[in-house]
């Protein structure tokens, strides 16, 4: 079934290059409204470029990424888009931060901040630094200030990282509660396929050992998992 | 010496607010890189006539945004993008030395600074750069924390990355320029980065590390100035070596 609303981010003809290495090859894709997706791939397979394709944080060499309906270079309503990249922790390692800042990083009121960090029970670390949490608390904490926009589209570059199997369990419990109960369309980044495949409705896979310089990942042929419809 | 007083206040002010970001953004050694770039700066107003402040803070803003271009095209890594204008910039100051042939006593006193010979003008561009770094420091304090702390997701705020990281440039620019004055060209690095490192060791919260250093670094200057004075010493190594004491105080402190 093809749905005829306008997609979440919908991808034409997208190319990319990094020198004279091709990373991505005419990607062609549609995420809707609602959508649970995983982009897998190994190493250098393009998975983290794709990502920043559609974020508008590097430029395609060929196509257009529309996000709700809009190119993306021309896109305002930032608010609809939450991300906690892969970097998000790194730096604060050092820093005497604590959560209620980093939730602040974003515009919103301290209202805002309470239930960003309640959504992902981390209320009650609102004044602890950050650096004292573990990885999986912090990474429910970037969740948090991405979530506190309120946005319709959250994207997520290898969340699961340095994680332990039991957080990871719970940090997938929370995205699927994220998107049956709120309704936000996941994108999400991994090298685990095993993991994300039991995880997300949709698999996108991007793999240049299995499908050599010929990346149109969201071509049916490419998708393991039975919702393939919303793609 | 109210005239010290005041040059080093402003200072003290504004070089650890610029240096938290600096901290986060792991770019401490910019501040001695633009502090060699300084002296180029300096040797030109030296060579022009005209006040050597107002030719720095022309290098200075210059150079930091070369620095960012080259940052951000990511082809270069910032270290060795540092590791060749730090040296650049000195070797420039050497060779307008030789060309002038006879500033150098002028010179020494922007190396080590020269609190003490601040003049009224100095002090009025002095607080003019104060005020505007503080004034946009404020305006866009959220912009440059959270481009500090994570760039990506900045930009998915709708935060404009690239215009942020110009101005914060700018900032660092004006800072090392006014601060040139208090505590030598040599020795700025250290005041724009150790109170900042100082108080984060006992300090929860990045704001109020923010005004614990610049607390830290305001009684550092006035005990140096006021030891300097006393003691017949040099007043940006009196201050630099005062800060010192302060984290070495700091840490043992702690692990007690």
């Amino acid at each position: 079934m093809i749905s005829h609303a306008i997609p979440i981010v919908e991808i034409k003809d997208l190319s990319f290059s990094y020198g004279d290495e091709e990373i991505l090859t005419n990607v062609n894709c549609r995420i809707n409204a609602g959508s649970y997706v995983g982009i897998v791939g190994h190493n250098g397979s393009g998975k983290s470029t794709l990502l920043k394709l559609i974020l508008g944080i590097i430029k395609p060499d060929k196509g257009k990424i529309y996000l709700f309906g809009k190119n993306n270079a021309d896109l305002i309503e930032w608010n609809k888009i939450g991300y906690v990249s892969q970097k998000a922790g790194i730096t604060t390692s050092h820093i005497p931060i604590t959560v209620q800042e980093v939730i602040k990083m974003e515009k919103v009121t301290d209202k805002a901040v309470d239930d960003a960090l309640s959504s992902v029970d981390m209320l009650k670390f609102k004044y602890r630094l950050l650096r004292e949490l573990s990885g999986g608390q912090q990474q429910r904490i970037f969740i948090a200030r991405a979530l506190v926009k309120k946005p319709q589209l959250l994207i997520l570059d290898e969340p699961t990282v340095g994680v332990d199997v039991k957080t990871q369990e719970k940090f997938y419990n929370l995205l699927d509660r994220l998107n049956k109960q709120k309704a936000i369309t996941l994108l999400l980044v991994s090298h685990d396929l095993h993991t994300i495949s039991h995880k997300v409705k949709t698999v996108i896979q991007l793999d240049r050992k299995t499908y050599p310089y010929n990346i149109n990942s969201c071509s049916v042929d490419h998708i393991h998992q039975p919702y393939a419809t919303n793609i | 010496m109210v005239r010290a007083f005041l040059a080093g206040l402003i200072v003290a002010i504004i070089a650890p607010l610029i240096g938290s970001f600096l901290v986060v953004r792991r770019l401490s050694l910019i501040a001695d890189t633009l502090s060699h770039v300084a002296l180029t700066g300096v040797a030109i107003g030296l060579l022009m006539g005209i006040n050597p402040l107002i030719t720095t803070i022309l290098c200075t803003v210059i150079t930091a945004n070369i620095i960012e271009e080259l940052h951000s095209n990511k082809r270069i890594s910032t270290e060795s993008i540092l590791a060749m204008i730090l040296p650049g910039g000195l070797a420039l100051a050497l060779i307008l030395i030789s060309v002038a042939n006879g500033f150098n006593t002028s010179l020494i006193t922007y190396l080590f600074g020269s609190i003490t010979a601040v003049t009224q003008q100095d002090i009025w561009i002095i607080l003019g750069l104060g005020i505007t770094v503080l004034s946009i420091f404020i305006i866009f304090y959220r912009e440059f924390i959270y481009t500090s702390f994570d760039e990506e997701s900045a930009r998915t705020s709708g935060i404009t990355v690239r215009l942020i990281n110009h101005i914060f440039m700018v900032l660092i620019a004006f800072t090392v320029s006014v601060a040139m004055k208090v505590v030598g060209a040599l020795l700025i690095g250290a005041l724009m980065v150790i109170p900042v490192i100082t108080t984060m060791q006992v300090i929860k919260g990045f704001r109020q590390n923010i005004f614990v250093s610049i607390a830290i670094a305001i009684a550092g200057v006035f005990i140096g100035l006021v030891v300097s004075y006393y003691a017949n010493l040099p007043a940006g190594a009196t201050i630099v070596m005062t800060l010192i004491s302060f984290f070495i105080f700091t840490s043992l402190v702690r692990r007690v």
